[in-house]
């Protein structure tokens, strides 16, 4: 195994977990948290993964699956215990892989397994945490990251949500990346800023002054006692993900998801 | 895989693909019991696209039907490729998870309610960006939640077929029913010659394309269940066929040592779709009873 290159992701395991119990590309082990243990899961870089689309911090074949793995195993484990441990995404994934083997051997399908696991985590009663310390790039971030009870980030440049690459989504929708910017500043699901996203109602805290890339103890620590509290509120938690529509941000800024639901429930049965 | 037909009725082929969202769903119902929820008249439309001088439709390209299949009770989510490729915005999403939703707690309440999901889609609307991935996590969050309770049933029939985080919702369906003219994958050719170049896939090479993610290929792999013929009665055949079938004993995304396993059983080098086939072939774990008789 060579030596995994030092990103985000792997910075924030090492400093929230220590050493990981699996290799790259999936790192995944327990760590204490508040009194308790939890489970912290990162996707990094494996320069000789055989997979050569896939060596970035990027979610891959093996990726999406060794992900499930990670989340499962927690499953397995704590399905008799009184009380499930946390489960912490720690999120920098750049992108899916893009590639002809990955589509021939079902990457979609790796990716979905990963959602399935997280979500069936979340539906047994672990919280499930996703730390963006990164990138949360589309699909990527839809495997590791968007089915956790509560959703936190980093305020730090390079930490950002969104469904696809500025350069990309330009090109597809035949606009420059000044005037995709210049979008994003009116029309928020548009944007790429940490702020637009919260003001979608989607991200729980945003943890300011932190250096993402070296941060100190001090700021680890505050790191780590977010988490806690947010595992500790998540166990509270309606099943589901109501929670994201059940806040003033997204009735100002989902108005139309609220709206459907309503009416929708109202046409349901038949007069 | 099943091949669906329906030798004791003989008709003449009516093609689904040719119809709209609107009939796809009436055709998948039982005769008579169409009923749309939030249709066209209700003007539900996305907040987003006139900001940016895209006209709306009416219904945001997702129709929403209730009615019932086999006489139990029914709901058809079915995307519009004609308006926006089908792509997933705020209202079109959040009427598919929000239908979704209401079928889970029917299912709690022990009410069961058969959901089918027509997939024609690119994935998120870019207009819509981060709200297009948001529902989409929701809409998956409650495909999970309801396989518990009653198969979910995606259907690919063509011609947009089904791209992006849409691809992942169909992934997590019970069963998936395919045409030869559907097509799924995560990143269409074209974004994967983009990002990884010509050598990668050349996006033109139609056949080079069709080999790799058509619906003949996704069956013949076991990454879809059922494959027919570009024909409504068929179409239908083979969601009636998912339901009576019930809940997989195991759901494709939860074979986790199966699918690692044969991730290591292929030589990223020489694999071909061909050669795929074999080492992916017979993916599917026995059914269990049906859970669904209520």
């Amino acid at each position: 195994m060579s030596d995994t290159p030092l990103t985000r992701g792997a910075r924030w395991f090492r400093a929230l977990a220590g050493n990981a119990a699996t290799p790259a590309p999936v790192w995944s082990g327990d760590a204490p948290l508040d009194g308790e243990t939890a489970r912290f899961i990162s996707v990094v870089p494996d320069p000789d993964n055989r997979f050569v689309r896939a060596t970035d911090n990027v979610v891959g074949l093996e990726q999406g699956w060794l992900l499930a793995r990670a989340v499962r195993d927690v499953i397995a484990q704590d399905a008799h215990a009184a009380q499930r441990r946390p489960i912490v995404a720690i999120v920098d994934v750049k992108s899916q892989a893009y590639g002809y083997r990955e589509e021939m051997l079902g990457i979609h399908l790796a990716c979905a397994a990963a959602v399935d696991a997280y979500a069936t985590a979340r539906d047994a009663g672990h919280p499930v945490i996703a730390l963006i310390v990164g990138p949360a790039m589309s699909g990527a971030f839809l495997a590791h990251g968007y089915q956790a009870n509560r959703i936190l980030a980093l305020d730090a440049p390079g930490t950002l949500v969104h469904a696809m690459g500025k350069e990309a989504a330009a090109r597809v929708t035949r606009r420059t990346v000044d005037e995709l910017d210049k979008l994003g500043e009116t029309i928020v699901p548009m944007s790429y800023s940490m702020a637009s996203f919260a003001k979608l109602g989607l991200l729980d805290e945003l943890i300011g002054d932190v250096d993402a890339d070296a941060p100190d103890n001090a700021q680890i620590e505050r790191v780590r006692s977010v988490l806690a509290r947010a595992a500790s509120s998540a166990r509270g938690d309606a099943r589901g993900l109501s929670r994201r529509l059940d806040n003033p941000a997204a009735q100002q800024n989902r108005a139309a998801s609220i709206e459907v639901r309503r009416r929708l429930a109202e046409q349901w049965d038949a007069e | 895989m099943s091949t669906v037909t329906n030798p004791a009725t003989p008709h003449l082929a009516d093609s689904f693909i040719e119809l709209p969202a609107r009939e796809r769903a009436r055709a998948l119902l039982d005769a008579g019991t169409f009923r749309e929820l939030l249709g066209p008249f209700d003007r539900i439309e996305s907040p987003w696209l006139p900001l940016q001088g895209i006209v709306c439709q009416a219904d945001d390209g997702a129709v929403i039907a209730r009615g019932t299949i086999d006489g139990e009770p029914a709901v058809v989510a079915a995307l519009e490729s004609a308006f926006q490729g089908g792509s997933i915005g705020e209202v079109s999403g959040s009427k598919i998870a929000a239908a979704l939703e209401l079928t889970l707690r029917d299912c709690e309440r022990g009410q069961i309610v058969r959901p089918v999901i027509l997939f024609e889609t690119g994935g998120v609307r870019l207009q819509e960006a981060n709200l297009g991935l948001a529902v989409i996590a929701e809409m998956q969050a409650a495909i999970v939640a309801l396989r518990r309770h009653v198969p979910v049933v995606g259907v690919i029939a063509g011609m947009v077929g089904c791209f992006g985080g849409m691809s992942l919702a169909a992934a997590l369906t019970s069963h998936l029913v395919v045409t030869r003219q559907g097509r799924l994958g995560m990143n269409g050719p074209e974004v994967i010659e983009q990002e990884a170049g010509i050598d990668e896939l050349d996006s033109s090479d139609r056949r080079r394309v069709w080999q790799l993610i058509g619906g003949a290929q996704r069956a013949a792999a076991g990454l879809a269940d059922s494959l027919v013929e570009d024909d409504a009665h068929a179409v239908r055949a083979a969601v009636a066929q998912a339901f009576a079938q019930g809940v997989p004993a195991t759901h494709r995304t939860a074979q986790v040592d199966t699918y690692l396993a044969r991730l290591a059983a292929v030589d990223p080098q020489t694999v071909t779709p061909e050669s795929m086939r074999a080492v992916f072939r017979d993916t599917h774990a026995p059914h269990s009873p049906s859970k669904e008789q209520s």
